[in-house]
């Protein structure tokens, strides 16, 4: 569906990605994964096309993304950045209704059929009763599933979110993960999403890209990449690897940071610092 | 919920917005008919809307119709182009400081009209567009200047007054120079509307109608690009042409009210900031309200300004500002923490 070939980005003569190709499949969860800075937004960036490659393509069926159509391309794909603001003084609904833009006239009466979409994206995404409240009033929690809710009423094939669940509580990070792979599942939305949380990744993603030092690291089914070795090279971390039974899935505690354990060994954690 | 409550509820939020457009838009009737009524020659209403409407000659004819209505008018239509042209910077800069006089737009237009009253003294036609480019090319300089990765509000507000009193340097070099060219210097740097007529109010009312007509048209993209540019994006608008167009509005409302008037300061902040308390920050409803109490203020402003110390004429600058700077400050204080934090 979605193909990258050969990206090359970077800030102001700094580079940070190198040669990156990968295909996003159709109807799957891909999750980017990697230490800080190395990237992993920066691509989506690219993809949602807020900021443009040094070098490189992306092809949505085949076609270059920076040849389509603006209006079009958001029929297609919608993207959530990481903590959205939107003015005080908007409503969930508003928000809602603005996900219909991209399938206005110029003229941009909203239609019955338009309302209807509304309607259905907030059931979705279950903010019936919170709809006619100002986001800046809501819980984190409810605001994302507000800002998703708008995603949705594009109608995208496509979904792109950038680290969904910073900020949020544990349950709520847990009902905005659900909530996005119910939309995958019943919807047949294909995501292409950055988490920090490797459990969650684990979990909810049917292939995960591992980003480091500038190059693909590594891409798999979960249970390819969450393992002892790749954890330690990429994360500087020793784990324990378990099987979740119930969610078929691999996940992982973490035992000791590698830095922190030679700390220990020279037992003058302070002049290491100096 | 059923679909048929919820768009009720959207309806009575709708419903509230056009009424409080509404009595705006009859406050600003009202102010017109006041502002007509009250000067050194008290006429009643009832007589000036014979004046207006039945006579054709007479001393009331004359008062109202040659003198204090085109002044009202050019008052209104200036009101009209400074609010919009701050509620638009407000929303594109997503500054709650930006207004055409404080981020240097006023002072570009300023410019560019005082140097062709010295060059060019005979061609009022002239002074919009020239005083439009000068708009323009200012809003353009500033927002380049504070551009990195985004607007930073506080580099646009220290650029812009940077830039707006090097400008004013320049222009007060230029009154000091060439005093008889630009009649009324202390009118022309606070902003006058004294001795305006229907030559003037000729001057302004394309330029703002035209404003205001495309302001209208584009402002269900200024909400969306409130919702930051990657929203914006995401919802397939064309960020940068929508900022073109919107700055491009700014400024040829600011010039050509600029052009009329002179650097009138204040008006393109309170109002859209008054009227966003009152019905809220979507420009569909806000770009209307702020243009009808944009219009009142400006044609209440200028009644007080002629009457308060008879028979001595203040220019309406000097009412703005005594109203306008306390408001700023409270801004500074209080409102701009809450609207920056945003961010």
């Amino acid at each position: 569906m979605l193909k990258i070939s050969n990206l090359t980005m970077g800030y102001e003569g700094k580079r940070i990605l190198k040669d990156i190709s990968f295909d996003v499949e159709k109807n799957k969860i891909t999750t980017l994964i990697g230490p800080n800075g190395c990237g992993k937004s920066t691509i989506l960036k690219a993809l949602s096309r807020a900021k443009k490659p040094q070098n490189g393509k992306i092809f949505l069926d085949s076609k270059n993304i920076l040849r389509i159509d603006e209006k079009k391309l958001a029929k297609i794909m919608s993207i959530l950045p990481q903590s959205p603001k939107a003015p005080d003084d908007f409503s969930a609904r508003d928000l809602v209704g603005y996900g219909r833009y991209p399938h206005m006239n110029w003229l941009g009466r909203l239609t019955k059929k338009d309302y209807d979409i509304i309607d259905w994206a907030i059931k979705e995404t279950k903010i019936e009763s919170l709809q006619h409240r100002m986001v800046s009033t809501m819980s984190g929690g409810e605001r994302q599933r507000a800002w998703i809710a708008m995603a949705l009423a594009q109608q995208p094939r496509i979904l792109l979110l950038d680290e969904p669940t910073t900020y949020l509580d544990i349950s709520h990070q847990f009902e905005v993960l659900e909530l996005v792979s119910r939309l995958n599942r019943d919807m047949n939305i294909t995501v292409v999403m950055v988490l920090h949380d490797l459990n969650q990744a684990a979990r909810y993603s049917d292939k995960i890209i591992v980003i480091k030092d500038e190059k693909i690291y590594k891409e798999g089914k979960p249970e390819e990449i969450i393992n002892k070795k790749l954890l330690e090279e990429v994360f500087s971390i020793k784990v324990k690897i378990f099987e979740d039974e119930e969610n078929n899935c691999p996940y992982f505690i973490p035992m000791k940071s590698k830095e922190s354990s030679d700390a220990f060994k020279l037992n003058k954690p302070f002049e290491k610092c100096s | 919920m059923s679909t048929v409550e919820s768009l009720e509820a959207l309806k009575k939020k709708h419903s509230y917005k056009i009424t409080v457009i509404i009595i705006f838009a009859v406050t600003a009737v009202a102010a017109f008919l006041i502002s007509s009524s009250i000067g050194a020659f008290k006429i009643s209403l009832e007589d000036v809307l014979r004046a207006i409407f039945v006579e054709k000659e007479g001393l009331n004819r004359n008062i109202i119709w040659k003198i204090r209505v085109p002044r009202t008018l050019v008052a209104g239509a200036v009101g009209i182009c400074l609010s919009l042209s701050g509620g638009i910077l407000q929303g594109v800069m997503r500054n709650p400081l930006a207004s055409p006089n404080i981020i240097g737009v006023s002072s570009g237009a300023g410019l560019a009209a005082t140097i062709t009253l010295v060059l060019f003294p005979t061609y009022e036609y002239l002074l919009t567009p020239a005083a439009f480019i000068g708009a323009f090319c200012t809003t353009l300089v500033i927002y380049f200047i504070s551009w990195k990765d985004g607007i930073n509000p506080f580099r646009m507000v220290l650029s812009g007054i940077a830039i707006s009193s090097f400008i004013g340097a320049i222009i007060n070099t230029i009154l000091i120079f060439f005093p008889d060219r630009v009649q009324n210097t202390l009118g022309f740097t606070v902003g006058s509307l004294a001795a305006r007529t229907w030559i003037h109010f000729n001057l302004v009312w394309p330029y703002a109608l035209v404003g205001f007509i495309l302001t209208m048209i584009m402002s269900r993209r200024l909400n969306i690009l409130m919702l930051g540019d990657e929203i914006a994006r995401s919802l397939g608008l064309n960020i940068e042409r929508t900022r073109m167009i919107l700055i491009l509005c700014a400024s040829l409302l600011a010039a050509s009210a600029v052009s009329v008037v002179g650097m009138l300061g204040f008006v393109g902040l309170i109002i859209p900031h008054i009227t966003r308390l009152i019905i809220g920050s979507d420009y569909r409803y806000l770009f209307p309200a702020s243009a009808f109490l944009g219009a009142a203020i400006m044609m209440l402003c200028d009644t007080v300004a002629r009457t308060i110390v008879e028979p001595i004429e203040l220019p309406v600058g000097i009412i703005m500002a005594a109203v306008g700077a306390p408001f700023f400050l409270y801004l500074l204080r209080g409102g701009f923490k809450k609207h920056v934090k945003n961010k």
